[in-house]
């Protein structure tokens, strides 16, 4: 009998890749399904072609340089996915599709692949298509196809949006696919942290900062219910438990990821007090991301052994 | 007071398996090798010669320095001394001894003097004529830890935790013969003169749990305290931090927190040794893992090979794929089933093939769950990709060498990284540089 000698430890927990990959799929479908019930059937045409775009370009590229087939590991799915979160429903298709492949080839593959990648590639490839096609992106259409402003748009002024904080929190509201729902994204964020396939590090701070920002620097004479519109809408929750937790592009020590999500936070309400566009956060995300490498370096746990007060001798 | 330790899994645990069968059933094996180096230090000279005839229990290897003697553990006729298989990878000078059937053993007489009256150094020196190491797998020599700890320490401990799955070695000595385990406490609490001994067990093991309440209050002064389930608890540096909330300075050993830790198994053995004179020849394996016919726990005779334990369990399943000595976190995968049990070896584990096995092209998310288990509150990430860089600068910036190697990392990582075998390198790249 020929016995396999092979280093310990020699069984393993059943965590896998495309299962945490899968997990995520499944925790942006009620996000999801509220776009594609308030804005129509259009955002899971889009959705879909965000999600083929992205498989086809991994596997195009892992092709042409005769690397290991990635797909299996669905993450271009998620990065598809993601990127049609954050889209509206009413972008050019072909525009959708550029995004994607963006994603995938320049901002993932191009960087290292699974793991190497700096920046998050669906917010990067955001990023890429407000530079370049600005009118397909910023026109969201609410649920009759007339096109509207968004309740960010209202905050600018300021002022308080015409929707209810309930409809801005079950989804009542136009914006793109993936952020209108409050209760939606909530929910994945709950699966996700109960698969443990997330932290709630990263999504409590960012959220936190965020609240707590908009709670004290009030635009309106009503913080707590300006705190309430600042968190449901835009792209806050969405960035908060979906982009912001990404694994390539965050910490992986625990008070690294707290100053990221808090860094988040803060970059985020700096941006929508005084950037020129309603939203901000993609960039802060963005940004945080180039700062991931200073995090991890400076923040590992203290070193075992070296705690004041624990050694007698 | 319990102050528990960071990180740590909880893998399936398994320990059913090997605990049904109540009687444990004593292997005495046609032939038994006996290596010259069954603990950490100067391997051991031959004492004896090839025809010469052995009785049970006979001092056949014995060296200077750090060094521990070997003895027979049968009685019969040296066949050979000669190169032969070891547990850990490569062969050892080793006894090869026939064994006559006859248990012949030396002439020893019981001690029975009082306790209080036992001279410091006889018994150290009955620990080191029994050949006593730590039982629980790293075979340090008993009697310099033993030394080395005499006047330094406040809190003596013994390790009952058998944190590995599969593994009910200590457990079943717990359940059949926990007053030997106590004893050989209270010898060592002569030598040591500790403020406070403690037997530590993670609260898996109901039935010894039960049955040291029954008999510890006769024995006035030894705590139990009962630790929650968790991989690695009964890896020392942990054990230590959750009894006394101290942590062992970086490269150092428990005393430097004024703690000794050693496995129950070691302790029975002391007092095997004090008590009665008899060195150690014997210990409780467990044979187990879904690999085996009949898992169950073993009274074996050091130096039986492998293969008489397998099939005294019933064989091995046709697609076995490991066949490991220790547990499935830590153990060492063996090729050759010839290799004999030493004094360390607590478990025989058999597996099939792992379903959640390494992957062929292992990819890092950098996730950070490594970050979330290790016990030692490493990185593990980035030990891997710096190792994979041959950096030994930033391997010592991320303190490669405290790494004990529990594995808790590589079994939880999602892309199935092989992160223990790297570390080793990383540890060794780093040496390397070191020595320059």
């Amino acid at each position: 009998m020929k016995l396999t000698v092979a280093s310990s430890p020699h069984i393993r927990g059943n965590f896998r890749t495309n299962r945490i990959m899968l997990d995520v799929v499944l925790s942006l479908l009620p996000a999801l399904a509220v776009g594609i019930f308030m804005l129509g059937i259009r955002a899971l045409i889009v959705t879909l072609i965000c999600v083929a775009a992205a498989v086809a370009a991994e596997w195009f590229y892992s092709f042409i340089t005769k690397t290991r087939n990635t797909v299996v590991d669905c993450s271009a799915m998620v990065t598809g996915l993601l990127l049609a979160m954050t889209l509206p429903a009413t972008v050019p298709y072909w525009q959708a599709a550029i995004g994607s492949v963006f994603a995938i080839i320049v901002v993932k593959a191009l960087c290292g692949g699974l793991g190497q990648n700096i920046f998050n590639p669906a917010l990067a490839a955001r990023a890429f298509l407000l530079l370049i096609y600005p009118v397909g992106m910023t026109r969201y259409a609410s649920v009759d196809g007339v096109a509207s402003a968004t309740p960010l748009h209202h905050m600018v002024m300021p002022a308080l949006p015409e929707e209810s904080i309930l409809d801005m929190f079950l989804g009542n509201c136009p914006g793109s696919i993936g952020e209108i729902s409050a209760l939606a994204l909530l929910l994945g964020g709950a699966y996700l942290v109960w698969r443990k396939v997330i932290s709630i590090r990263i999504p409590a701070a960012y959220l936190g900062s965020v609240a707590l920002l908009t709670l004290i620097f009030s635009k309106t004479g009503a913080p707590l219910a300006w705190m309430l519109y600042s968190l449901f809408s835009g792209g806050v929750m969405l960035g908060a438990i979906f982009m912001a937790t990404d694994y390539a592009t965050s910490p992986a020590t625990a008070m690294g990821q707290i100053i990221y999500g808090i860094g988040c936070g803060v970059l985020t309400v700096v941006f929508r007090y005084f950037g020129l566009f309603p939203e901000g956060v993609t960039y802060a995300i963005l940004i945080m991301n180039a700062l991931v490498w200073i995090l991890d370096r400076y923040t590992a746990p203290r070193r075992f052994g070296t705690k004041k007060g624990g050694a007698a001798k | 007071m319990k102050h528990l330790f960071f990180g740590g899994i909880h893998p399936k645990y398994n320990k059913e398996m090997s605990t049904t069968v109540t009687q444990f059933r004593t292997i005495v094996p046609k032939q038994v090798v006996i290596p010259l180096v069954q603990h950490i230090g100067t391997p051991c000279e031959p004492l004896v010669a090839v025809g010469d005839k052995v009785l049970r229990g006979q001092k056949i290897g014995d060296g200077e320095g750090l060094c521990v003697p070997v003895h027979a553990s049968v009685s019969g006729t040296v066949v050979a001394i000669e190169p032969r298989p070891h547990v850990k990878g490569t062969d050892v000078m080793s006894i090869v001894i026939e064994n006559d059937f006859q248990d012949t053993p030396i002439n020893v007489t019981p001690n029975t003097v009082p306790l209080e009256q036992m001279d410091k150094d006889s018994i150290l020196h009955a620990i080191r004529e029994s050949g006593i190491v730590g039982m629980g797998g790293a075979a340090f020599p008993g009697n310099i830890k033993a030394l080395t700890a005499m006047g330094n320490i406040d809190t003596l401990i013994a390790n009952a935790c058998e944190c590995e799955p599969y593994i009910t070695a200590d457990d079943s000595l717990l359940r059949t013969q926990p007053e030997k385990v106590l004893e050989g406490m209270l010898i060592l609490r002569q030598v040591l003169n500790p403020n406070r001994i403690v037997l530590a067990v993670e609260d898996n093991k109901r039935e010894a749990i039960e049955k040291l309440h029954g008999i510890l209050p006769q024995y006035p002064g030894i705590e139990l305290t009962v630790l929650p389930t968790r991989y690695p608890q009964g890896a020392e540096k942990q054990l230590v931090q959750a009894l006394t909330g101290r942590e062992v300075p970086p490269g150092q050993l428990p005393v430097a927190v004024n703690c000794a830790v050693f496995n129950v198994s070691t302790y029975a053995a002391i007092y095997r040794a004090v008590r009665l004179g008899m060195p150690i020849t014997q210990r409780i394996v467990t044979v187990s893992g879904e690999a085996i016919a009949q898992p169950q726990n073993f009274i074996v005779r050091i130096g039986t090979p492998f293969y008489d334990l397998i099939e005294a369990a019933g064989g091995l399943h046709d697609r076995t794929e490991r066949v490991i000595s220790g547990g499935p976190m830590m153990g060492i995968a063996q090729s050759d089933l010839q290799v004999p049990v030493v004094k360390a070896t607590n478990s025989i584990l058999c597996l099939l093939k792992d379903q959640n096995g390494a992957a062929e092209n292992p990819v890092c998310l950098r996730c950070g769950k490594c970050v979330n288990v290790c016990p030692m509150h490493l990185l593990p990430l980035y030990m891997y990709r710096f190792t994979n860089a041959g950096r030994a600068d930033e391997l010592d910036r991320l303190h490669v060498l405290d790494c004990i190697e529990c594995g808790s990392c590589a079994f939880t990582c999602p892309g199935k990284l092989p992160l223990v075998e790297t570390f080793r390198k990383g540890k060794k790249l780093l040496r390397e540089v070191n020595a320059k």
